[in-house]
């Protein structure tokens, strides 16, 4: 039955986990709306021959649909409507909200290409390479225009906004190659702003991780762990360590330890969770989302952190999730500077 | 003839009665005109120029599509052209086309005034609706603007074509739009004569006075955020610059809580003519005309809580996806509503198939399905995969083209013998009404299929796995094209050559209907007393008291 519908409809194979349901509730809305359209059409043709003139200039009874009756139609269709609503909304929050153990790799989108960067360090163009059955989380951002990393076979589409860090996520189910295409249109070559995700049986993945962590040069010696440590030299160098520590103590930023994924007031009262995508952002617009307690102090680094380097970061970050918090010492709370604005950044 | 009471109760055709047409026939008589009806019929010229070059552009854009890769054209000329066939489409022809046309014509006469309530400013907007339309033809003959009718920031304030000409030509649409909303809300106010009640205003009426709304409270917005746009293209000041502080997403809600409304004011008045139409060809009331006026008033109101479903994937939160989402579920219900009371209108009616008639059945099939495909891509989860595809672009087609167009053609054959005092010809209009449909159904019906195979819109160049659905589509369009040529062709020979209407042809008790065909230039002798509500179809008809 869904190889049936899904061929009639001419939709793409379905690659990911959640593709099978969304076709399912698109199966059920298509099919009960046109249903319904196709009833009210064949009404309204049985009346015209039903109710033909007879005589010229007959006259007709005044009838009108009582108030209940229209209320009883009204409200069966939105009964209708809101469960379309309903199934929608748990699917879509579904959709939007990543798994906790998913695997984070970075998208950046310019005209006309798609950069990926992996939590190791490699990178890869316009070919972004998953295993089968694992969870992906692609934190995404532009370069330059609004983009929108569009995949057919996953039923999955995020847009990709410049001074943004959006997270989409997907686990495919089917190894394969599945083609990615830019649906915000974005200039000249918007049609051609292709790509591919590979998606690889364990076994292959596995060789392809061997294979280019050989090509790769950003990579110290591969693996996740040695990525936190690349992200460790990375902090000593962009002198991040002046404000920031990773054993508990606040500084003139807060800490890094136990700071994934944890909950974080802010000086505008919200609460929010440190997530890659917000780790990136304070990165990147550092004045925008302040934690409670903390001076708008900290200098931009848009533009001065390459990709691999922000992965780095990030991935330290994450691995000082469960990091003891050393003894609390009362030092004093070192002032900023008179300038009021930390040492800048090397380029 | 059906002229069930033509002769006996409505007024006697003289020969040489003076009307609007023949009040004068200076041009300085035509350009300097404050009567409602000549401004009327200039808008109507005007419009259906704009649908014309909107329609050549849509035509060459489908030719583009016979092949993948370069057809005719480069993706420039392409992206160029699918912009300004969107921005006259959208504001030039489709805006205006109804209300500033028969809405102009017919809504003085329906409330049984001698005028709006403001004539020289009606004249002005109408001045305005043409500057705004030259500057778009200048942004034209300048290039073009290539970001799609959407402007999207940042795109839009980087790219290279004629943006600020082309938002700026917008920017002064909306004026007239404006001008135009607050003359009918005033008109209906104030002007209606003796016994016109709230409840006793013919179904057109109430359409115009929801649209009017929504285009005095929206318009501002969009003038505003298509300021900001140029203002940001023009002098570089990074309002929607993110490294500068500024937020491409704000554009977006800007832009949308103007845009999504703007579309109830493209069907309103289409649902409007609708509602005059099935009951006058179905001798009958309304099922419920309250049920028709609430739900207009309703969509004008619920449709300004909608934006944000074009934004499901532009990163808004869950809370506000499920707020967009259900309450474009809550407006779908109002057009719902509309349908059926319109079918049950028919039950134990004394249904005459004519033209006009013809046309709501086409537009009852094609904006019914395309309003369900609507619910489609409002359920949040259902959207991400169809979002930014061709189902939208076929969605927002059978919405626009199968609704609005379809009921523009049958306003122009219900009230033909109302503006020229002429009959077009029934059997081309029946062949028109078909081909029409035909061709539109073949147009745009494979688009739904290109969408669920995953082709976003604004491609120039595909994979060749689409292209038998491009071709059929493109064969569709000359289908459609040819059908457009051909009716406006015999309406045009029918101004000149066609028998001379009655006033009162098709049977209606709607207000209209009691001037002669064409009417006077005063419209009444003096305030009118209608004698029987618009939709009285129960009693036999009674002349007009004075």
């Amino acid at each position: 039955m869904n190889d049936l519908l899904r061929t009639l409809l001419a939709l793409p194979l379905q690659a990911s986990t959640y593709a099978r349901a969304v076709d399912t509730l698109h199966y059920v809305v298509i099919g009960v709306t046109m249903a319904g359209a196709t009833f009210v059409f064949l009404l309204a043709l049985y009346f015209l021959v039903r109710h033909r003139q007879k005589v010229p200039g007959e006259i007709t009874a005044r009838i009108v649909t009582s108030a209940s009756h229209e209320a009883f139609i009204a409200g069966s269709i939105l009964a209708l409507f809101l469960a379309f609503w309903v199934v929608g909304s748990i699917q879509y929050d579904h959709m939007m909200t990543p798994p906790d153990d998913a695997m984070p790799v970075y998208v950046s989108g310019k005209q006309w290409m798609w950069k990926f960067a992996y939590a190791d360090g490699r990178e890869t163009m316009d070919e972004l390479v998953v295993p089968i059955h694992k969870p992906i989380k692609l934190v995404m951002t532009s370069r330059d225009v609004i983009h929108s990393f569009y995949v057919p076979a996953f039923r999955m589409k995020h847009d990709v906004v410049p001074g943004r860090y959006y997270t989409a996520w997907f686990e495919a189910t089917v190894a394969g190659d599945f083609p990615i295409e830019c649906a915000e249109y974005c200039g000249i070559s918007h049609s051609r702003m292709l790509g591919t995700v590979r998606v690889l049986g364990d076994e292959d993945y596995r060789r392809w991780l061997d294979d280019s962590r050989l090509r790769s040069a950003t990579a110290a010696g591969g693996g996740e762990a040695d990525l936190a440590v690349l992200g460790r030299t990375v902090a000593a160098e962009r002198a991040c360590f002046n404000c920031h520590t990773f054993d508990g103590q606040p500084h003139i930023g807060p800490t890094w330890a136990r700071l994934y994924e944890s909950r974080v007031p802010l000086t505008d009262g919200r609460t929010i969770v440190a997530d890659e995508a917000y780790l990136t952002r304070s990165m990147m617009d550092p004045q925008v989302e302040v934690v409670a307690g903390f001076k708008p102090v900290m200098p931009s680094y848009r533009g001065l952190l390459p990709e691999p380097e922000v992965a780095a970061l990030v991935e330290f970050i994450r691995s000082l999730r469960n990091a003891p918090f050393a003894p609390t010492v009362d030092l004093p709370r070192v002032a900023p500077l008179s300038s009021g604005r930390p040492q800048e950044p090397r380029p | 003839m059906t002229t069930i009471d033509a002769g006996l109760v409505f007024p006697e055709r003289t020969e040489h009665r003076a009307t609007y047409l023949n009040a004068a026939h200076t041009v300085r008589s035509w350009a300097l005109t404050t009567d409602h009806k000549r401004i009327g019929v200039m808008y109507l010229v005007s419009t259906t120029l704009a649908l014309m070059l909107g329609g050549v552009f849509a035509l060459v854009l489908r030719i583009e599509h016979l092949t993948p890769g370069p057809t005719i054209m480069d993706s420039y000329t392409y992206a160029r052209m699918f912009t300004m066939h969107g921005v006259v489409m959208v504001w030039v022809f489709m805006i205006p086309s109804i209300p500033a046309a028969f809405g102009n014509f017919l809504l003085p006469i329906m409330l049984g005034a001698k005028d709006v309530a403001f004539p020289r400013l009606n004249l002005l907007s109408y001045y305005i609706y043409v500057v705004g339309a030259a500057w778009v033809l200048i942004a034209l003959w300048m290039g073009g603007c290539d970001t799609g009718w959407t402007f999207y920031a940042p795109y839009s304030t980087q790219s290279p074509s004629a943006v600020v000409p082309t938002v700026f030509g917008i920017f002064i649409l909306g004026w007239s739009t404006i001008l135009t909303g607050l003359n009918f809300i005033v008109t209906t106010h104030t002007m209606r004569a003796r016994g016109v009640t709230w409840m006793r205003m013919p179904l057109f009426v109430w359409a115009m006075y929801a649209t009017s709304i929504i285009q005095v409270l929206a318009t501002p917005v969009l003038a505003l955020s298509l300021c900001i746009v140029g203002i940001d293209h023009w002098f570089d000041w990074g309002l929607f610059d993110p490294v500068r502080g500024g937020d491409p997403v704000l554009y977006q809600h800007l832009f949308w809580f103007y845009s999504h409304p703007a579309v109830y004011i493209m069907i309103l008045p289409a649902m409007g003519v609708i509602s005059e139409i099935v009951p006058t060809f179905s001798h009958k009331n309304p099922a419920s005309y309250k049920a028709i006026v609430y739900s207009s008033i309703g969509i004008a109101f619920v449709g300004f809580g909608t934006w944000g479903h074009h934004m499901f994937v532009a990163g808004i939160s869950l809370f506000d996806a499920a707020a967009f989402g259900v309450l474009s579920m809550l407006v779908a219900i109002f057009s719902a509503i509309k349908v059926f009371t319109w079918v049950l209108t028919m039950k134990r009616g004394s249904i005459v198939l004519k033209t006009p008639l013809v046309y709501f059945f086409a537009f009852l099939f094609l904006f019914v399905f395309g309003g369900m495909t609507g619910v489609a891509v409002a359920t949040q989860s259902l959207d991400v995969h169809w979002h930014d595809t061709y189902f939208v672009v076929a969605h927002f087609h059978f919405v626009m083209v199968g609704g609005t167009l379809t009921a523009w053609l049958a306003a122009l054959h219900y009230w033909f013998p109302k503006i020229t005092g002429r009959m077009y010809s029934e059997r081309w209009g029946l062949l028109g009404a078909t081909i029409i449909f035909a061709g539109f159904f073949l147009t745009f019906f494979p688009q739904f299929l290109l969408g669920n195979a995953g082709m976003p819109r604004r491609y120039y160049d595909y994979d060749p796995r689409f292209q038998t659905l491009h071709v059929i589509s493109t064969v569709g369009s000359w289908a459609l094209g040819g059908g457009m040529a051909m009716t406006l062709t015999y309406l045009l020979v029918a101004v000149f050559a066609g028998e001379r209407a009655p006033a009162n042809p098709w049977g209606s008790r709607s207000y209209e209907w009691y001037v002669e065909s064409p009417p006077p230039k005063e419209n009444f002798a003096s305030e009118p007393n209608f004698p029987l509500g618009p939709y009285d179809y129960d009693v036999p008809p009674e002349p007009l008291r004075v």
